[in-house]
């Protein structure tokens, strides 16, 4: 019995809810009395991975072959099959992202495991349940699901939980082959096109939002978010009406059908804050908004507020920021 | 070609979320049920494709019982040919992809489409256990779908971008924006849609392999702290040295 850590690397480096999932690991393994393995896709240099030693990982499997830097759906479900089997794992987690998830999903029916994704807390292993708390409704309600077989995989919702540091510490790195074949990759991507970032903050990652809505008046006011989001190394975000006339694309649209995030900050700029709004971002810790209309629905869901023109109020936010940096 | 469209059936997306006395079950009273926002795109998809091809059927399916006939009426009435129930209430993900793979396999569907997510459990879970258990391609989630012949090119979305992705039919997708713009049912759609087949079929395979032991609300705010417009700067201290999180 083992825990196996699936760990996403882009550019060298561990992602960081990758981080957080290895630490995650980590601490069901501690919780199970056993050790915590992680496996590395998407090629991080060997000194990255060693690190994981500070999230509680004791030993990384790298599989070398060059194809594994791009997401196959098929080859990555393969070696991460492979590698559970080797290592015996009886739990596996992973990121709730859409290469975690899309794989769990896979590996679920090959490896004949129960599956929770989008999963906010450790699970509770008392009383001879495992059980696993996890976000529903898209994002307003949670559920606690018992996982009853005798595999289990776990996607951990981004930022749900803390990566630890224990500074110092070193997780061995192995050298692992799946044998993987040209069939296995019949379903990697033939291209890969990355977004510009506004301040290169990729918004499912971050830890801090700026978001506008049809308060805003028009794309060409958008540049007082940016602002902003700059300064404080936010990431931007907007609403479904925002993003359904194109003033800004729909990968930044946050709600129940676009994408729901918890970060630690999110500022909401002139958005009322319809139900479906407030699905996509109620796990924030802190929500900050401003709106001119006192009676805007999403002050109830907030912790801080202002009631204000967004014209005036996002300009002196930009200046207080810089003034604190 | 032929299409299999999995539908499910889910609150509309202005519910309040409340739950029976004991946590255990999802309140249904007074809740208006729609096809899930993100199977719209499947849906218009898969009958724009077979439009342009000028043959081909699209078939939905759904894993519900009776009173989710509604919902697959209007799924007909919005241009698919015919419709499968599986006569079961869905338990869980494992389960419902059991049920779309005995379909699908039976059927022999080329194109199997469904939403990225349902907007109720949020698995994203079913399209890439359908795949497994049938041993084709998942593409998901996929924002872009063009079919040539049997191979198909799609845009997944990834964090920060997209790939392109070539695919050979028989495969999987779940779709999500910005893939078409969903249509909604005209009168001659409804019309029609009252005499197309609806099979009603039992469930098959294995039990739920996990089960909601119990739901819980987010906690509530504590009430909104107001800073005057002109004193704005202030929240930005109060960010950093109350909540902590600059």
């Amino acid at each position: 019995m083992s825990v196996l850590v699936v760990v996403e690397c882009a550019e060298g480096e561990v992602k960081k809810s990758s981080l957080e999932v290895a630490s995650y690991g980590a601490q069901v393994a501690a919780q199970l009395g056993t050790t915590a393995t992680a496996i590395a896709v998407g090629g991080a240099t060997e000194a990255n991975l060693a690190s994981l030693g500070e999230q509680g990982i004791t030993k990384v499997l790298y599989d070398a072959e060059p194809r594994l830097k791009e997401f196959s759906n098929n080859a990555y479900t393969k070696l991460i099959a492979t590698a559970a089997e080797q290592e015996q794992a009886t739990i596996i987690v992973l990121a709730n992202s859409n290469i975690g998830a899309a794989v769990g999903s896979r590996l679920s029916v090959r490896l004949k495991a129960s599956l929770a994704t989008n999963v906010v807390e450790l699970p509770k292993t008392d009383g001879g349940q495992f059980v696993v708390k996890r976000g529903a409704f898209s994002g307003k309600a949670f559920s606690n699901v018992v996982l009853s077989g005798d595999r289990k995989i776990i996607a951990v919702k981004k930022n749900s939980t803390e990566a630890r540091h224990e500074a110092g510490k070193i997780a061995e790195v192995v050298s692992f082959s799946a044998q993987l074949s040209d069939a296995d990759f019949a379903d990697a991507p033939t291209k890969v096109v990355m977004q510009e970032q506004a301040g290169g903050v990729l918004l499912p990652e971050a830890e801090l939002v700026v978001s506008g809505g049809r308060g805003m008046k028009g794309p060409e006011n958008w540049g007082l978010i940016e602002d902003l989001a700059k300064a404080l190394g936010a990431a931007t975000a907007c609403s479904k009406p925002v993003s359904d006339v194109d003033w800004r694309p729909h990968h930044e649209h946050v709600g129940q059908t676009g994408i729901t995030v918890s970060p630690n900050l999110y500022i909401a700029c002139g958005i009322s804050g319809a139900i479906q709004h407030l699905a996509g971002v109620n796990s924030s810790k802190v929500i900050v908004v401003i709106n001119k209309d006192p009676e805007a629905p999403f002050f109830k869901a907030a912790d801080y507020g202002i009631v204000g023109d967004v014209f005036e109020v996002l300009p002196k936010l930009t200046a207080a920021v810089k003034e604190l940096n | 070609m032929k299409f299999l469209v999995c539908i499910s059936n889910v609150p509309d997306t202005t519910t309040k979320i409340a739950f029976t006395p004991d946590n255990k079950e999802f309140n249904k009273a007074g809740v208006q049920f729609v096809i899930n926002p993100w199977d719209e795109y499947a849906l218009t998809r898969a009958i724009e494709l077979k439009e342009a091809a000028g043959s081909g059927t699209v078939t939905v399916l759904n894993v519900g019982e009776a009173d989710t006939e509604p919902n697959i009426r209007k799924a007909l009435a919005i241009g698919a040919d015919d419709a499968i129930r599986v006569n079961a209430a869905p338990q869980d993900a494992y389960f419902v992809a059991e049920q779309i793979a005995a379909v699908a396999k039976e059927g022999g569907y080329d194109v199997i489409l469904m939403g990225k997510e349902s907007i109720d459990y949020n698995g994203f879970q079913v399209h890439g256990m359908v795949g497994e258990m049938l041993g084709i391609p998942t593409v998901a989630p996929a924002m872009k779908l063009d079919l040539s012949g049997n191979t198909a090119t799609l845009e997944r979305e990834i964090e920060g971008g997209k790939e392109i992705v070539t695919v050979n039919t028989p495969f999987v997708a779940s779709c999500q924006q910005p893939m078409c713009e969903p249509r909604i049912p005209n009168m001659r759609g409804i019309m029609t849609a009252r005499t197309k087949p609806l099979k009603v079929i039992p469930p098959v395979g294995e039990p739920a392999r996990t089960t909601v032991a119990e739901y819980a609300l987010p906690p509530k705010k504590q009430g909104v702290k107001l800073i005057p417009a002109e004193n704005a700067g202030d929240l930005i201290k109060l960010l950093r040295n109350e909540a902590k999180v600059i």
